[in-house]
């Protein structure tokens, strides 16, 4: 076997796990893994604080932690005297809780309506806390997301938030690793998020458990880090913990210059170490899949999970077609909530709200994509369409460069940082048999609101669609423009 | 946590795929700060009609299912979100074990340090099982954890895979926290070894 400077060529993945064992995995117990950073919010850190107070505990890195506030956050535009009203008490105790916390224990805390607030997976890449290298967790699934740097980052549940606090470390069994190699390059009109619902689609939402991703290949090479933050962001969606991405020039280029990246020297020295970080030749994974993006079309799901997407030119598959019983009753069942046949297009189905947020794009690229087929034209009447910043920063950042003038001029809704219509736990969210169309992460059934049916698609297809107010390939708004 | 060994438990199957973590408890219910109430939020959505009314066709709604503590299901069970609200709302609702071929990660983790035990089983098992279920609704199976088998009613043995630090933590009803508690030493060396990449406290 090929060795490097005479040791065996390791993955991205194994480099970043080694690099952090406390403990290795033995026959007896898991590995014991250091965490760099741990975000927490509001959600899922209540009950982890209440384990640390019973056992008289305290935070042991309050350093290496960060608070913010973003599921139960209400994203409705702010009051005259400049405060954004929780609506709801129970969630507004929530945000209490989460205020008493962070003050107790020392941990800093990004708080409602300052300026720098906004989604956990929007704000740790923003505020250069995410680094080439890292371990990073949070109570969160979608914490993938921070992978596209090439950090190793996965969600936790309340129990490990605890362990964290406490300990800064994780009992993990080590995972395996699949490589997604994503060869190729991106027509015009297909983006990154395309790119993440033809995997899951191809794999399933199960396809990935037990493993760790890593993308590659030219089409990911291409992509900005925040294309590159909405693929790791699914992640979790293909049923993987993990994704993650090499870091080159483009990841460094995005980390300098933020409010926590290295400085001087210190930057010269960690661009060195993290060019040592990508896999080396002869590392092998435990699993390999190839998908060619020349062939990608602006991809849609149909169904109630993330793995039920199809091309947006496509019809609604046929339950009896379904090789495996089991498959054909899920299709079946989603086809019941969603109310859509078999057979059927989804291009010109009517919507009832078009949603571009979430941790999967809601950053300002996604929200220059949006705003670029808007702008100068109008959403179609009787439609909802709510644009909802990651976080106080892209807002700030949309506003200066004139995004939310296009948004209000076409008649979205322009609204504070937050979660929003994504979870559907703040006040925004779908009535009963309502269709949208949304640029977030998950169609579970009631998702976005009790009984309300969600379409996942690109910022792209949902700025196309809420301009028709039916679902619209945006490759066709294009070309009408460069037509006229 | 009370140590787990033998129990024997009443069956309610769900033979559905990818149940997700919003099924299991839908995002409205986890706005809450303690761990309290929540077994009454299991499955809501498939449990009630919008004006709180039981849906009498749902399993865990039918007579003949009450008092069920373990759950047999479709494949991939607990994909999707993070939350731990998921198997505090099952052990909420009694049940002591989920039963399926397979189990998303963070749940299956979840549910280990929650004393609900995710028994991953082929899928001729899981398919006998919702079959046993269909025919009688007061179908029930031992499950040895010791042994790492679940006993059929038919006295076939099957067993269940499950790493020997979950198990040896269920058994002895050991937690994990003081373990890593433990490691004081081991974790103040590393932090020696490796300087802090990132201080959030400052700037
Ligand atoms: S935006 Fe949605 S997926 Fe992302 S952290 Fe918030 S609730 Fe979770």
């Amino acid at each position: 076997m090929t060795t490097v400077n005479g040791q065996q060529p390791q993955t991205l993945f194994e480099k970043v796990w080694n690099n952090h064992l406390v403990r290795p995995q033995t026959d007896s117990a898991p590995a014991v893994l250091y965490i760099d950073l741990h975000l927490i919010h509001e959600v899922t850190s209540p009950q982890a604080f209440t384990q640390l107070r019973e056992r008289g505990l305290k935070v042991r890195r309050p350093q290496n932690t960060l608070g913010t506030m973003d599921h139960s956050t209400p994203t409705t535009p702010r009051g005259l005297d400049g405060i954004i009203p929780v609506a709801d008490a129970q969630a507004s105790a929530q945000l209490d809780v989460m205020r008493k916390n962070c003050a107790d224990f020392g941990i800093p805390l990004f708080e409602l309506g300052t300026e720098n607030q906004g989604i956990v997976h929007v704000i740790g890449p923003e505020q250069g806390l995410t680094q080439p290298g890292m371990t990073i967790v949070c109570g969160d699934s979608h914490t993938s997301t921070h992978g596209a740097f090439g950090a190793l980052a996965f969600g936790i549940g309340t129990s490990e938030v605890a362990h964290v606090l406490a300990t800064q470390c994780l009992l993990q069994n080590k995972p395996k690793t699949m490589a997604i190699r994503v060869d190729g390059r991106l027509s015009e009109g297909v983006v990154a998020k395309d790119i993440i619902l033809a995997i899951i689609a191809k794999i399933g939402v199960g396809g990935g458990t037990g493993h760790v991703f890593e993308y590659m290949g030219e089409a990911i090479r291409g992509l900005s880090m925040e294309g590159r933050m909405t693929i790791c962001n699914m992640s979790i969606e293909g049923g993987a913990r993990a994704g993650m991405v090499a870091p080159d020039d483009t990841t460094f280029e995005y980390v300098a210059g933020r409010p926590h990246a290295p400085k001087g020297a210190d930057w010269d020295a960690a661009v060195a170490a993290w060019r040592q970080l990508p896999t080396d030749d002869g590392a092998t994974f435990d699993a390999e899949v190839v998908l060619d993006a020349d062939a990608l079309v602006p991809m849609i799901t149909y169904g109630t999970n993330p793995g039920m997407g199809m091309s947006i030119t496509d019809r609604v598959p046929d339950p009896d077609r379904m090789g495996d019983l089991s498959q054909k009753q899920a299709l079946d069942k989603a086809l019941r909530y969603m109310d859509l046949q078999p057979g059927q297009p989804l291009l010109g189905k009517p919507v009832d709200v078009v949603f571009i947020g979430s941790c999967t794009n809601s950053r300002i690229t996604d929200l220059r994509l949006a705003a670029q087929m808007l702008d100068g034209r109008k959403v179609a009447d009787n439609l909802r369409v709510m644009v909802v910043p990651g976080s106080q920063q892209v807002k700030a950042q949309a506003e200066a460069e004139g995004l939310d003038e296009i948004f209000k001029a076409a008649g979205a809704e322009w609204r504070e940082a937050g979660c929003s219509m994504c979870i559907a736990m703040n006040g925004d969210q779908l009535q009963a048999g309502q269709y949208a169309v949304s640029t977030s992460n998950r169609n579970f059934e009631g998702r976005q609101g009790k009984g309300g049916r969600t379409f996942l698609a690109s910022p792209l297809t949902a700025a196309a669609t809420a301009l028709n107010g039916v679902i619209t390939d945006p490759r066709q708004i294009i070309t009408e423009r460069e037509l006229a | 946590m009370e140590p787990i060994r033998t129990f024997d438990g009443k069956v309610a199957a769900l033979p559905i795929n990818d149940i997700d973590t919003d099924q299991i408890i839908p995002a409205r219910f986890l706005k809450v700060t303690d761990k309290a109430g929540l077994g009454e939020a299991l499955f809501s959505d498939w449990r009630f009609n919008s004006d709180g009314s039981p849906k009498p066709d749902f399993v865990l709604n039918q007579p003949e299912h009450q008092g069920s503590s373990v759950l047999v299901a479709g494949r991939n069970f607990g994909c999707g979100s993070s939350r731990e609200h998921a198997p505090w709302a099952l052990v909420g609702a009694g049940f002591k074990a989920v039963i399926s071929t397979d189990f998303a990660d963070i749940f299956r983790n979840n549910a280990l340090k929650n004393g609900l035990l995710p028994i991953a089983v082929d899928e001729e098992t899981q398919q006998q099982l919702f079959s046993l279920v269909a025919e009688d609704p007061q179908t029930q199976v031992t499950v040895d954890l010791e042994a790492q088998t679940i006993t059929l009613p038919d006295g076939r043995q099957v067993t269940f895979p499950i790493d020997n630090f979950a198990k040896h933590c269920l058994l002895n009803g050991v937690d994990q926290l003081g373990f890593l508690l433990g490691l004081e030493t081991d974790i103040s060396a590393y932090e020696d070894s490796h300087t802090a990449r990132t201080q959030t406290t400052a700037v």
